[in-house]
């Protein structure tokens, strides 16, 4: 039995009369790469958001171990801000860069919570390694980046504050083809090295094949779940998310 | 028109203008982080100015001390108009938070003729900065006059430094393009928006005790003339902008004292020169001189 990171006990968000995510429940092990995926609307959003405290959440729990110290936090009703001092961070939807700040400026502040120079300094080498073509363009400001490189921005910056879990809301979206075989290759290898991720994913076929588990959600609940493999080849899946 | 009296005349915009811009500073601050138009800060000014009476004159302090406690009580009321009036508006739509500030002004200004009463009262002047200098025969320049312009740019470029080269400065201009993004980061909002209410407040603190050595005297409503320009002058840099709100403020002390000084016949249109400049400057450039695009937030 693997070491829980996350656990969620049904789960609810709505804004005002809508109710967008219902009793969803769901565990992230250390160490795994766990996906959520399903329809646009689905309610994927929501729970991460919810997850990070940028929305208002009710559970019956929502626990966060840090491999820190191993101690059990609930997150609910705690601000977004203290998520990240937890070890949590989010590349949110849609990459939200820091239009008029260089790419060196919005990692750093990604890295805003640690004080330590010299490890900002080794981890911005760290996600330069990963991502050469931030470092080509690292004076540039945000704004004049193309969509691929501001996704790697996003997954960079959110990396900055050494996270133990990163969670990544729709990396594919809006990217050519071969970078979405790029964004996944190095989710993948952010996750050898010792992160444990969530991703929220519409591409996926993609979001399958890179993660360990899975949950589908279906307008606001979760519908299945299982390994990557498994609901790659579930008759379900393929019929819906993955196009027969 | 003699050199020696133009000379004397930049001399007296340059003084005026950087006043404006120190107070436009701090609309500049507050507009680009919350998208509010901080319709108090005219009055926190005012408060500046009287903070300093009351210590040299109520309470005989040497002067020095009471400047200083009087930048730190007005910092400190800055920061309460935000706790008070703009903090629990901050989930609100924008119309609230905008009438909470015209509400906010009315209170202080109003409040301030309860308090201190509608009488003018004078202001010390020490006589180190108001003895006149005299150069090159006829140019009569009070040490004051040059004080101003060196205390207000020394204090936008310490202001500059602190958004540009420092922590809380990244996570000031951060704010002002995304608030959620930039919480998500760490950053405590909060508390990084009373900070841009705290150094906006002082900074207006200084631009009140300057005023008021200038004019020697206060009085209730002496911050709304000078905080509705000073506005303008945050719109015509650019409003977000800090060193446009700068510029901003220097061009209508130019515009104001140089129209009346060659136009002396015009003097009674003073102040309209200053809404002049707005019309044209939303007419032809909408984002001001130095300002960017700034989207709605949503």
């Amino acid at each position: 039995m693997s070491e829980s990171m996350l656990r969620i006990k049904n789960l609810n968000v709505s804004y005002g009369a809508i109710h967008a995510v219902r009793d969803v429940s769901m565990e992230i092990n250390r160490g795994e790469i766990v996906t959520l995926i399903g329809a646009n609307g689905a309610g994927k959003s929501s729970v991460i958001r919810a997850i990070m405290g940028l929305v208002k959440a009710h559970a019956d729990e929502m626990i966060f171990t840090s491999p820190r110290d191993n101690k059990e936090v609930s997150l609910l009703g705690k601000p977004a801000e203290a998520h990240v001092k937890l070890g949590i961070s989010l590349s949110p939807e849609g990459r939200r860069i820091l239009p008029q700040l260089t790419v060196e400026e919005n990692l750093a502040l990604g890295a805003y919570i640690r004080d330590d120079a010299k490890g900002i300094a080794e981890d911005i080498e760290y996600v330069y390694s990963l991502f050469p073509r931030l470092k080509e363009r690292h004076r540039q400001k945000g704004s004049t980046l193309s969509g691929g490189e501001q996704q790697m921005l996003a997954v960079a910056r959110a990396l900055m504050s050494r996270p133990d879990l990163l969670m990544l809301d729709e990396p594919s979206l809006g990217l050519a083809p071969i970078l979405v075989d790029e964004v996944f290759e190095i989710i993948r290898t952010i996750n050898s090295q010792g992160k444990t991720i969530l991703l929220v994913e519409q591409n996926a076929f993609a979001a399958l094949k890179a993660a360990h588990r899975a949950y589908v959600l279906e307008v606001g609940s979760v519908g299945l779940s299982g390994t990557g493999s498994e609901l790659l080849n579930n008759p379900k899946v393929r019929a819906a998310y993955l196009g027969g | 028109m003699n050199l020696n009296i133009f000379i004397q005349h930049f001399i007296n915009a340059l003084s005026l203008g950087s006043l404006y811009g120190l107070v436009a500073v701090g609309y500049t601050m507050v507009y680009g982080i919350l998208r509010l138009i901080n319709f108090a800060h005219g009055d926190i000014f005012m408060l500046g100015a009287y903070f300093v009476y009351f210590a040299t004159i109520v309470y005989k302090l040497p002067w020095a001390v009471g400047v200083i406690i009087a930048i730190i009580l007005t910092t400190i009321c800055g920061l309460l108009v935000d706790r008070i009036a703009y903090k629990p508006l901050r989930e609100a739509p924008r119309i609230s938070a905008l009438i909470s500030a015209i509400g906010v002004s009315f209170f202080i200004e109003n409040f301030a003729v309860v308090v201190f009463t509608g009488m003018p009262r004078p202001v010390v002047q020490p006589k180190i900065l108001m003895e006149p200098i005299i150069i090159n025969g006829d140019i009569r320049l009070i040490p004051l006059g040059i004080l101003v312009p060196v205390v207000a740019f020394i204090l936008v470029a310490g202001l500059l430094w602190l958004l540009y080269c420092t922590k809380p400065g990244l996570a000031m201009r951060a704010i002002s393009f995304d608030i959620e993004t930039t919480r998500m980061m760490g950053v405590s909002v909060n508390k990084i928006i009373a900070l841009a209410f705290g150094l906006g407040s002082a900074l207006a603190a200084v631009a009140g005790i300057m005023w008021a050595l200038r004019y020697p005297r206060v009085e209730p409503f002496m911050g709304m003339t000078p905080g509705i320009k000073a506005f303008i002058a945050a719109v015509f840099g650019g409003i977000g902008s800090v060193p446009g709100a700068m510029i901003g403020g220097l061009i209508l002390g130019f515009v104001e004292i140089m129209s009346v000084a060659f136009f002396p016949t015009l003097s009674g249109y003073k102040d309209a020169f200053a809404f002049m400049l707005l019309i044209m400057i939303l007419l032809f450039k909408p984002t001001g001189l130095l300002g960017e695009r700034l989207e709605d937030k949503i």
